[in-house]
C-alpha cells in the first residue's frame, strides 16, 4: 500500500518514481490539502467597501457604502423605541428556548399586519403564511429556495436593471435563473417606465418577477402610483408570480402605509404575491437579523400546506430563527406607545435623509456644477444613484476618501450636515 | 400543464371582462401542487406536546436542558454577561459576514485548546454561524462547492435526524457506517472499523465529537485512536459535529479530546460547534464552523469563499448571542462560572441516569439497563420500538422521538421515581415497564432491543 508523505521516499531520501502524475502525490502528501483548488474570492462589493473604509486613516473619510443609517453626527443610531423594548424584555427575564421553526408567532403576525394592513382580507381569511427569517437576505433566500422547490412555472426570476447586488447570488445559489427587465433610465436618472412595461409584456407566462416595494435599491427610483397600477395590470396579463422585496417600509417616505401601497395594491388586484420584509433599516435592528417571508395563498388550507413545506425547507438551513431581535420587533409593534414612538422615529430618519438630499444639491449648485442634480432630490430612500462612472467613483475614493459602491450608489444615511459640504466639493471635483 | 391551460383561460377571461380576470386570479393558485408535509420529527414533538392538555404530560423530545424543577434553565454566567453587555449600550450594526471576531476566535480556542499549533500558525478559519444547524449547512454547502473528492457524506448509523436533510439539501449524497449495536445498546466498534475501511478514498466522514446524538454512545479514547488511523489510511475528509462540548462529561477538554487527537494526528478537519446546549443559548443561535487548512494562505482563501457562500444565505449572523458567548469565554470570572455550570448540568444528567436505572431495578425489571448509565450526554437510546413509543405518547402523554430517544434533561428527581413511591403515577419507570414488559418469552430475552 502506498503510504502517505515522507514514506514515499526511498532509502536515500530521494523520491521514488512510479510514473504516477504529480497530482496523485499531492493528494497523498502528509501536509495534504483538501482546499488546494479553492481560489481567493473577491471581497463583497458592498460589505467590502466598509472593510476598505475602516483601513483608511484620512480623518475626512466618509463611508457612503453600506446602507446603515447614521445620525447627524455620523454615528450609528439605536432607536429609542428599541431601547425601551429591550428594557421591557430584560425585566421579564425570559428564557432562551428555541423558537418554533417559523419563528416567534407574535412577531410573524405583527410583521404581516404591518405590510398588509391589519384589516386586510388576506389576514382575516388566514390565507397567508408568514415566517420569521434572518432579516431580508434570509427571507429572500428562503423564498428563492421555496420557488426552486415548488414553483410550477419557469424558474426564471426577472430582476429590475439594476437591482441590489446580492439578489443575483441569492437566487442563483438557490438554483434559479436570473433575467432582467429595464428599470433605470441613465439619461434621466429616473424610471424607464416605457422600457419596463415593454420588457415585462414579453416575460414568458408564470415566470417570477421581483419588484422593489419602495425605495429601490440601488437607484432610489420608484414608480408613481399610477405607474404601479399599469405594472400590476401587465403583470397580471402575463400571469407572473410577483416577488416583492420590501426592505424599507417607513424608511422611504416616512409613512409605513404609503410605502406599502404597491404591495397592498397588487394584493387587492388579485395577485397572490410572495413578500420579503426586513426590519434592519426601519427599526435599526441590523445585526439582530429580523425579517419575514410571506406567501399569499388561495385559501387557509393552502396556506397550511405552504407553511408545512417552508418549515421543512428551513429546518436543514438553520433549524429556527434567532429570538432576540424578534422579541424587540414584536414588543414595538404590539405595544401602542412604542409603536407610536417608532413611527415618529422612522419619520425622523426619513426626514433627515430628505434634508441631506436637499443640502447636497444646494451645495453642488453653490459650487457651480453645470450638471442637473434634480434626481438626487427626486430619488427616495436611503440611496442615491449619483450617475457617477466607475472611474469617477475610484477618484472619489482614492483622492477624497469617499467610499461608495462602484455603481455610483451613495448611502445618503452616511451624509451629515457636517460633511455634506465636503461631499459636494468632492463630487464637483470629479465631475466638472 | 393544467395550470398553464387555466392561466390561458384566465388571460382570455381577463380580456373579455377585467373583473372576471380578477376573480379568477384570486382563486387561482400557484401552490396547488404543494403537499402538506409531515411535522419535524424532533421539533414536531414539542409542538404536539404543547397542544396536549394532560397535566401529567412529559416532554422528553427535544434536547433542551431542564433544571430539576423541569424548567428551562438560563445560566447565571449568561445573565451576568447580558448585564455587562446591556450596560455598554452597544449599537446593533451589522457584524462582518464571518461574524463577531472575538467570538470566532474564542470559539476556535475552546474547541482546539488555546495553545493548539493550528491556531498559533493561523492555519484555520472559523466563522460564526446560526448555531449547530447553520454551521453544518454552511459546511455542507462548502463541501458541495469545493470538495475535490466524492460528494458522499458517511453518517453513523443512526445519526441526528436533521443531518440527512442538511447534507441532502446542500446537494451531497448520504451514506452510512455501522455505529450503534442494538444488542448491547453500545458501540459497534468492529462494525464501524469494518465499514470505514471500505469507504472510498476522499469521501467525507461525519463523526460526533462527543455525546453521540441520538444514542449517547461514544467511542473510548483507544477506539478513537484506531478510528483516526483507519480514517487516515482511507484518506477521508473528517467532518466533526461537536454540539455538546462540556455537556457530555462535564469537562470541556475531555469532550474535545477526539477533535484534538485527530488534528494532532494530521487530519485537516472541518468542525461544527454549537453553544445551544453548553451555554443554554438555544434560541440565540450561536455556533461556529471551522476549516483546518494546510497553512495560513489556504485559510485565507477558504475564508473568502465561505463569505461568498454565506452572503446570499443570510448576509451576516445575529449579534446578540455571539456577544454573550464571547463575553463569557473572554471574561475569566464568567468563564470559570460557566465551566462550573456546565459541569453542574452534566452532573444532573448523570444523576438522573443513575436514578432511573436504580428505580427500574427497584421495580424488579429483568432487563439490563446498564446502557442508560453508560450512554453519555443528554440523550438515552432506550431501545423502545416505534409502536411502544406511540403508546407512551398516546396513553401516557410522554413525548419522545420515534426512534426511542429520550432527553434525560427532561427527567427530574420529581418524575423519575417509581409508582410505588408516588401516588401520582406519572413516573417514567413504570411506564417503561408497562410498555416493555410483556409476558412473552421473546421479549423477555431481549434487553430492550
Amino acid at each position: 500500500m502506498l503510504k502517505a508523505g515522507r514514506a514515499n521516499k526511498g532509502k536515500n531520501g530521494k523520491k521514488k518514481s512510479y510514473n504516477i502524475p504529480l497530482s496523485y502525490y499531492t493528494h497523498l502528501l502528509w501536509c495534504s490539502s483538501w482546499w488546494g483548488g479553492v481560489q481567493m474570492g473577491p471581497p463583497d462589493p458592498i460589505l467590502g467597501v466598509t472593510e476598505a473604509f475602516k483601513k483608511d486613516t484620512n480623518p475626512k473619510k466618509m463611508n457612503l457604502g453600506v446602507g446603515a443609517y447614521r445620525d447627524d453626527q455620523g454615528k450609528p443610531f439605536v432607536l429609542s423605541c428599541v431601547r425601551k423594548a429591550e428594557a421591557i424584555i430584560a425585566a421579564k427575564q425570559l428564557d432562551k428556548e428555541y423558537l418554533p421553526i417559523g419563528g416567534l408567532a407574535e412577531f410573524s403576525k405583527a410583521c404581516a399586519q404591518l405590510a398588509l394592513g391589519p384589516e386586510n382580507e388576506v389576514l382575516k381569511s388566514s390565507r397567508s403564511v408568514t415566517v420569521q427569517t434572518i432579516s431580508g437576505t434570509g427571507s429572500l433566500r428562503i423564498g428563492a429556495n421555496f420557488l426552486a422547490r415548488f414553483h410550477p412555472g419557469p424558474h426564471d426570476v426577472y430582476l429590475p436593471k439594476p437591482s441590489w447586488g446580492n439578489h443575483t447570488p441569492i437566487f442563483r445559489d438557490a438554483g434559479m435563473q436570473l433575467k432582467a427587465y429595464r428599470y433605470y433610465e441613465p439619461s434621466t436618472c429616473g424610471f424607464d417606465f416605457k422600457g419596463a412595461l415593454d420588457d415585462i409584456s414579453k416575460i414568458p407566462e408564470q415566470s417570477i418577477i421581483l419588484l422593489h416595494a419602495c425605495a429601490h435599491n440601488p437607484t432610489g427610483v420608484d414608480p408613481r402610483p399610477e405607474q404601479w397600477k399599469e405594472i400590476a395590470d401587465i403583470v397580471k396579463k402575463r400571469n407572473l408570480l410577483v416577488f416583492f422585496d420590501m426592505a424599507y417600509q417607513g424608511f422611504a417616505s416616512g409613512d409605513i402605509d404609503r410605502d406599502a401601497w404597491a404591495v397592498r395594491h397588487f394584493i387587492e388586484n388579485g395577485h397572490n404575491i410572495v413578500l420579503s420584509q426586513s426590519f434592519a433599516k426601519n427599526m435599526g435592528l441590523y445585526g439582530e437579523r429580523v425579517g419575514g417571508f410571506t406567501v399569499v395563498c388561495k385559501d387557509a388550507e393552502e396556506a397550511k400546506r405552504v407553511e408545512s413545506q417552508l418549515k421543512i425547507l428551513i429546518r436543514p438551513i438553520y433549524s429556527n430563527p434567532p429570538v432576540n431581535g424578534a422579541r424587540i420587533a414584536a414588543t414595538i409593534l404590539n405595544t401602542p406607545e412604542l409603536r407610536s414612538l417608532w413611527l415618529e422615529e422612522v419619520h425622523g430618519m426619513a426626514n433627515r435623509i430628505i434634508k441631506m438630499r436637499e443640502q447636497l444639491v444646494a451645495g453642488l449648485k453653490k459650487n457651480g456644477s453645470s450638471h442637473n442634480w434634480q434626481h438626487v432630490i427626486d430619488q427616495i430612500g436611503m440611496f442615491c444613484f449619483t450617475g457617477l462612472k466607475p472611474e469617477q467613483v475610484e477618484r472619489l475614493t482614492k483622492e477624497f476618501s469617499v467610499y461608495m459602491t462602484k455603481d455610483g450608489r451613495i448611502s445618503m444615511a452616511g451624509v451629515t450636515s457636517g460633511n455634506v459640504g465636503y461631499l459636494a466639493d468632492a463630487i464637483h471635483a470629479v465631475t466638472k
